[in-house]
């Protein structure tokens, strides 16, 4: 069928284009908006491989809350961009080390499936044609792959507990509202009635 | 070419065909539930509402249309006019988009996906990038603290949405909004549906969704007394149209929500003669309305909260008791051998 | 084309027509309004005097911080949809499985809410 392969071009063709875009664009802004642009498209790839939950959960994690926390940063972070730009070459060298370990990982994973092209299906766990892709992972991934589970769940908090230690600082002149207090409050403890006498005032 | 008739363009033209109608109808239908907010808002204050364009002013969302797009368009200056223009795009396609799911009747919907439920979570959390992109791109104060504000509360509540709805699956065992609806038909009629079992996660839902749509008492995004018009204090003509049509149908499709989720999608409310004849697109649609009919009245009723308490009860309140009740939930399936094989 | 495609084909029109409708109704109004844009009404919209500066500046920490726990819980989240649809089928084992992994985020959950990262102030 000629449909898949057409949306395959285009999900691919745009996710390449604007993964380019998300570097090449002068407004961070607009980077982290082809950003999403390129996760929905590699949603859209995920899709046609049949990986539906997969597709669905990377736009609600990664678009509708990674990028979320991206786009805060670089809107709000009133950096001065004429700034950063000029340090663009110092990053080079480290840039260009990222560059090259992905390219030979990449030529590992391809150069694998040249030489072996069976190796790829002996290692995974069939997928099974009667039940829905959710399904299929809920039925392995919370019993067979429990210790990657659980240090998933060990990984979330550390960054929980990372992200707090970082971020928060207290204002000591806060002043809270504590909702036990206020409704703990009553005529009898709050007011109190009292004679005054004429011409003396009340005498705390 | 008598293939590529069959097999191509004729599937394509009823698609197509079944997509417009639907969103016709979706943009009708909303058009009223505008004019209903109104109405009833108008009756709690003993107003009478709009009631001059058409006989009991049920014309009056066609002439707001009209004035809407014979108004002048104005970019500001200072706006970065792509983002600007992007943002209200963003915001009524994905409110129109949530529809393509939503089973109105038995069959009746436009795409049958397996993971439905996840697929309008997805769409949920990605509504609030149109209020982020609008303040950001007005380049002014108030769209500016309207974004902030905005994007910090409807991501808190999220999370107990996501809760709540996984309460629900833990009960039906599927993504597929179809196979929600059909777990709870049963011979109880409506105290089979999950309202009654799940009562607490009902009234979570039905708040978070108050503060995900950022609808009054959780308007702090638009609070006009402090933000004037919160991020769209730039926008006018068919720009502001498309915030305000983004806003009512995700209203309208948090409403379709927990229509499908704790009150039965389409199934009559008993399981005899009379109730039984009803088409299920009746039943769906009132239901809808007796939900988005709480909406107006809230919106009526209850005073502004205050942000402190807003993210209070978000994070102290709703996400933990969300959280107890997945648990509890789930142990109670599992011990009373209740769960979905 | 496989069985599941065919069920998004639909969906994808169905997101095309809506963008369709969503383009239609931002272009009409810059082609029949009336337009004469003038520069104080192009002015970023203040309480009656000229912006003073930029509009967009540094704010607190916080906004980053409800963010961050966002993500972390909406991970959490993502992990139990495959739970709940596989619920019935992944018997004890499962279930204790994942209220391990829930009981381990609650911890993190009181750390956070005893440290006051949860007090909006």
């Amino acid at each position: 069928m000629i449909l898949p392969a057409l949306f395959f071009y285009l999900f691919a063709g745009v996710c390449v284009a604007s993964a380019f875009m998300v570097i090449a664009s002068r407004n961070p802004v607009h980077s982290v908006l082809f950003l999403i642009l390129t996760f929905v498209n590699a949603s859209g790839l995920f899709m046609l491989l049949g990986a539906e939950f997969l597709a669905m959960i990377l736009i609600v994690v990664y678009v509708g809350a990674v990028a979320v926390l991206f786009l805060f940063v670089v809107m709000m972070l009133d950096v001065d961009f004429v700034e950063l730009r000029q340090g663009f070459l110092n990053y080079l060298p480290v840039g260009a080390l990222v560059g090259i370990v992905v390219l030979i990982e990449l030529m590992l994973v391809l150069g694998g499936a040249v030489i072996s092209p069976g190796a790829a299906k002996s290692i995974v766990t069939p997928i099974p044609q009667d039940i829905s892709n959710t399904g299929a992972l809920g039925l392995v991934l919370y019993t067979r792959y429990i210790y990657f589970f659980q240090a998933a769940g060990l990984i979330l908090l550390v960054a929980m507990i990372g992200a707090i230690v970082l971020t928060l600082h207290h204002r000591p002149s806060a002043k809270r509202q504590s909702i036990p207090a206020q409704n703990a409050r009553n005529t009898a403890n709050s007011i109190e009635v009292r004679k005054v006498a004429s011409g003396e005032g009340l005498q705390p | 070419m008598d293939e590529l008739w069959t097999t191509y363009l004729w599937p394509l033209i009823v698609m197509v065909a079944q997509s417009v109608l639907m969103l016709v109808v979706l943009l009708i239908a909303i058009a009223y539930i505008l004019y209903a907010d109104r109405k009833i808002w108008a009756a709690v204050q003993l107003r009478r509402g709009p009631n001059v364009v058409g006989p009991w002013g049920l014309l009056q969302s066609f002439a707001d249309l009209l004035k809407f797009v014979l108004k002048e368009p104005t970019i500001p200056a200072g706006a970065n006019k792509g983002v600007f223009l992007l943002a209200p795009f963003v915001t009524c396609v994905l409110a129109l988009a949530a529809w393509a799911v939503i089973p109105v009747s038995a069959g009746w919907l436009i795409a049958d996906i397996n993971v439905g439920v996840l697929y309008i979570f997805a769409i949920s959390s990605l509504m609030v990038y149109g209020v982020i992109m609008a303040g950001w791109a007005s380049n002014s104060k108030y769209p500016f603290l309207a974004a902030l504000r905005s994007a910090a509360q409807m991501v808190s509540y999220e999370v107990s949405i996501g809760f709540v709805i996984i309460t629900v699956l833990l009960c039906v065992g599927s993504l597929n909004l179809t196979e929600v609806v059909e777990a709870q038909d049963g011979k109880y009629g409506m105290f089979g549906w999950y309202w009654l079992p799940l009562f607490p996660m009902f009234v979570i839902f039905f708040v978070s969704a108050l503060a995900e749509t950022n609808r009054p008492p959780f308007d702090l995004v638009e609070a006009e007394s402090e933000l004037v018009a919160g991020f769209m204090v730039e926008y006018g003509s068919t720009p502001y149209m498309m915030f305000m049509l983004g806003e009512y149908v995700a209203i309208a499709t948090m409403c379709a929500m927990g229509t499908i989720l704790f009150l039965g999608g389409w199934l009559p409310p008993f399981q005899v003669a009379p109730f039984t004849w009803v088409p299920g697109i009746v039943w769906f649609l009132l239901k809808l309305l007796f939900i988005f009919f709480m909406f107006a009245l809230v919106k009526a009723f209850v005073p502004r909260y205050r942000y402190d308490q807003l993210m209070r009860l978000g994070w102290k309140v709703f996400l933990p008791a969300s959280l107890a009740m997945v648990v509890i939930v789930a142990g109670v399936l599992q011990y009373a051998n209740l769960a979905p094989k | 084309m496989s069985e599941i495609l065919k069920d998004y084909l639909p969906l994808v029109v169905f997101i095309a027509v809506a963008m369709g409708i969503g383009v239609a109704l931002l272009v009409v109004p810059f082609i029949v309004a009336y337009s004469n844009p003038d520069p104080e009404k192009l002015s970023a919209y203040e309480c009656g005097f000229n912006a003073f500066d930029d509009a967009r500046m540094k704010f607190d920490v916080r906004f980053y911080l409800v963010a961050i726990l966002f993500i972390i819980f909406d991970l959490e989240v993502a992990f139990l949809f495959p739970w709940a649809v596989a619920f019935g089928q992944i018997g004890l084992f499962g279930f204790w499985s994942m209220m391990v992994f829930l009981a381990v985020l609650t911890i993190g959950f009181i750390y956070e809410w005893r440290k006051g990262a949860l007090e909006w102030d």
